[in-house]
Parts: C-alpha cells; structure tokens; sequence
C-alpha cells in the first residue's frame, strides 16, 4: 500500500526548473532516503510534498488516510529559533495544532499525546528547559517529538543531522530508525549523508535536478550510480 | 502616594489617558511578543507612520480621526506584511520609504491647511488632553476585541510564530494568522497614537517583549510578563508626566528603558551566577 505516489513531478523556481520528472513512491513503514548534493531540489521536493510549494507539472496522489495536514514534518532549523523564548512542552505541544479542528485551546487528550512523544524520545526530564538553552541534538529531539505529534504515520525530515557532531548524529540516526521500526512511522529524509542512507534507508532516491535512481537500497548498491556514488565510500 | 493619585483621577482628562492607555498597553505588548520574535517590529513602526499622515488627512478633511485611519492602517498592514514576506522586494527598505513617504505627506497636508502648529507636535509626540469621551469608548470597545482573538487564536499564534513552515505544513492557515496578527497591530496603533504619538507608539509593541525575554524562558510567561511590564510601565509614565508635567509618550518610554535595564541587569547577574556554579 503506498502512501505517496509521485508521478512525472516537476517544480520550478521563478521559470527555471528546478528538478524535474520525479516518479517515486512510498509505502507504510518505508525508510526513504533522498540524496543528491546541495542545490539539487530535494529540499523543493520536500516542500511540494507538504504542499508548501506547487508542483510546475505531474501529481502528488496521497492515500486516502492520509490527509495533507497529517504529516509530520521536521524542517530545517530557522534563525527565529535559534533565541525563542519557548519551553519544551509548549514547542512539542505545538505539534498537536492539526488534530486541533477548530477548538482554539489543547484538550487533555493533545497533552496526553504531547507527553507520550517527549517520553518516547526521552526529553521528559527537560519538558520545562527553554528551547533556547538546549544543544543542538536535544533540539532536534524536540521537533521531531513535535512532528511526532502532528502524525500518526510519516514523518518528513529535512537534513536533520546538519550541524550535529559525529556522536550525536549517530543517536539521532539510531532515533529515526528506531521510531521507524519500532512505531511503524514511516520515514522520509533528505540528506546529504550517503553513507548513512545506504545504513539505514530501505530506499533510495538520488538526485540532480532530475531523477538519477528511484529502488530499493539493495538494488542502489547494484547499480551504476550507486556503485559510483557509494564506492567511493568504501561501504 | 495616595493623594497624588485622588488628585489625578480627580482630572477628567488624566482619568481618559488611563482608560485609553491600559488597555492599548495590554494589548501592543501581547502583539509585541510576536511581532517581535517574527522580526516584524518594523511592521509596527512602519504603521504609525502611515496613522499620522491619515490622522493629517482626516484634519485637513475635518473627518473623525479615528473613523478616516482605520481603515487606512488595516490596509497598510496588509501591504507590510506582504512587502516583509515577498523576499524579492526587500522589505525592510520597503517599510522604510512607506513610513517616511506618509510622514512628508502628512506634513505637508498640515501645513497646506491649518498650517503648522501645536497639532503637528501632537501627532508627532502625543498628548494627553486629545483624548475624548469617544476616544475612551473606541479604546476599550477595539480592546476587548484584540484581547478576545488573542486569547482564542494563542496556540495557533505561538505555532506560526515558532514555525511558520511546520504550521502550514501541518494544515494551519498561516496566511490568516499572519493577518490576523497584521490587522490587530493596526488597531492597537490607531488606538495607542493619539496618547502615545506616532514616533513612540512602536515602543509599546517592541519594549515590553524585549524586557520579558530577558528572564522569561517559556512563551506564555514572556506574554503575561510583557502584559505586567507594559500595564505598570504605562502608569508610572503617566503618573511622572503628571507630576513632572512633562510628555506622557516620552515619559512612558523612559519607564520601559528603566524596565529593560533593570531586567538585563538581573539577566546579567543571573548568567554569572550560573555559570560560577
């Protein structure tokens, strides 16, 4: 059963393409890795799946049980963040707003939600620490128990790891595919980081301002592009 | 201290600038939070700008003040606000030449029909003997409307704050939002202009966020706090111009530079201490 089905998608940035004839999908419980270098449309491709920018041609068809606005998305970070006055809770909390309808305050069943997700990855103990004062890796853990909140099914991750020492992008790493394996949160990342993708995504799409590959890990390491890409890295 | 302040309410027109002032105070500090941390202040500033050319077009017109700049303020927000998030144009420049722009029209409306005066100097500084019956009424009326949508949109305001691309992403309507949050600045400046003049107004907007995020470290003690710094900041200001007789406006400014101090202060030693732990 796919979730996401892309079909010829293209996007454009004021009349100049920007990636172009996408075809990929993604099923419950997938581990998907888009790579490719910097400026090379993933994070446009991100944003067309959000619905945060229009595709130029082709479509996004989603699955019926998953509306638009269920997505978890964790974006790259902002200035506005780096100096928010917010606390952990509040940031988390925040996540919960789409399952809010039209009720303008949380009831206790989004706070319930709130604080299984900060419990399940293990921010409980700072719920009330300033989003401000935390390192980088704990702010991660932060958006990404507030994307956790916005969804019951997928989460869509934006170069999640940049900026993080080695150490702590290997929690996070380990984070994401154990949310994938062990909550059944099917997970799309961007990344720049081949090597990590082939560890742990189950598949992969490359890409340069056009499709390059679209499969399954496995069969990436097989083919040309992988073999050149991933060669190199003596994976 | 209890007689000064029996002596001042025993003025009609002391009592008017309290009226009008706390609720204006209340509401640009919530706003303030916001605006602030969206890097929108200039917004407000831009805003006030455009209040004193329509407050000069409405004297030339013999209009009321406030029926006349409403309307004109609501739409300058909306235009602000497009102007900050279209990156093509840079905004801040934008804002720049709308805001000096109605400051030279307005001027010269003045000057082509009452020729200038003390009203110019009102406008421009604010004065508390403008404020009439009606004035007191709006004031209050449009306060409790910012208050009311303030309270009921808090969530969806802290959201689109924070994050505005995970809000849309996640099916919140940030365009709306960001009106709503365009149109109550509006008032809140229309409202607080004639106290406060159009070049302080923007300092009940920015100061009072400012001052409580010094200390504050969660989004709704920031807000609260900025409420509570801006509402006492308001009265001490009112209270020196009184005794002092000197500008309420700049009076009140000078409170919240004083609250500002002091709270960088704390922040400052507080740092220390933390880190000599």
């Amino acid at each position: 059963m796919s979730l996401i089905t892309c079909k010829n998608l293209s996007f454009e940035y004021d009349g100049i393409p920007a990636v172009k004839n996408i075809n990929f999908s993604v099923s419950d419980g997938d581990y998907l890795c888009v790579v490719g270098e910097n400026g090379t449309g993933k994070s446009t491709l991100i944003k067309g799946l959000l619905r945060l920018k229009k595709p130029f041609q082709g479509e996004i068809i989603l699955d019926n049980q998953l509306s638009a606005d269920a997505i978890g998305y964790l974006p790259q970070q902002t200035i506005i963040q780096k100096d928010f006055p917010a606390s952990v809770y509040e940031v988390v909390l925040s996540g919960c707003l789409n399952s809010l309808g039209l009720k303008p305050f949380f009831t206790r069943k989004e706070k319930n939600i709130a604080k299984n997700n900060m419990e399940k990855l293990g921010i409980k103990q700072i719920k009330n620490t300033c989003y401000r004062d935390l390192s980088g890796g704990q702010q991660q853990r932060v958006l990404l128990a507030r994307a956790l909140c916005a969804t019951k099914k997928i989460i869509v991750l934006d170069e999640p790891v940049s900026g993080l020492d080695p150490i702590v992008t290997q929690e996070l790493y380990e984070l994401i595919h154990h949310i994938n394996l062990v909550h059944k949160i099917t997970i799309v990342m961007v990344s720049h980081d081949i090597k990590a993708a082939i560890k742990y995504a189950s598949h992969i799409l490359h890409l340069h301002n056009k499709q390059l590959f679209f499969g399954t890990t496995k069969d990436y390491l097989q083919s040309d592009i992988g073999q050149k890409f991933a060669g190199e890295l003596n994976v | 201290m209890f007689d000064l302040l029996k002596e001042i309410f025993s003025y009609p027109f002391m009592l008017r600038a309290f009226l009008v002032g706390t609720p204006v105070a209340l509401c640009a500090s919530l706003l303030g939070v916001s605006l602030v941390l969206k890097r929108y202040a200039m917004i407000g500033d831009g805003l006030s700008h455009v209040g004193f050319g329509a407050l000069a077009v409405a004297a030339a017109l013999n209009a009321s003040p406030m029926i006349v700049s409403i309307p004109i303020v609501i739409i300058a927000a909306f235009f602000l606000l497009r102007l900050s998030e279209n990156s093509k144009i840079k905004g801040d420049s934008a804002i720049s030449l709308i805001s000096t722009g109605s400051l030279a029209i307005g001027v010269m409306v003045i000057s082509l029909s009452t020729g200038m005066n003390t009203d110019v100097n009102n406008y421009l500084f604010g004065s508390i003997l403008s404020m009439t019956q009606s004035d007191v009424i709006l004031s209050l009326v449009l306060s409790t409307v910012v208050i009311i949508l303030f309270i009921l949109s808090y969530n969806r305001i802290f959201a689109v704050t924070f994050d505005e691309n995970f809000a849309k992403a996640t099916g919140t309507n940030t365009e709306g939002f960001n009106m709503i949050i365009a149109f109550l600045t509006a008032l809140v400046i229309v409202v607080g202009m004639r106290l406060m003049g159009a070049l302080l107004i923007t300092s009940l907007i920015v100061f009072p966020a400012l001052t409580s995020m010094r200390l504050a470290k969660r989004f709704l003690t920031v807000t609260l706090n900025s409420a509570l710094v801006s509402i006492i900041c308001l009265w001490l200001g009112l209270i020196f111009s009184y005794v002092y007789s000197t500008p309420a406006g700049a009076s009140i400014v000078v409170c919240n530079i004083i609250a500002f101090a002091i709270y960088s202060i704390i922040q400052k030693i507080r740092e220390t201490m933390i880190r000599e732990k």
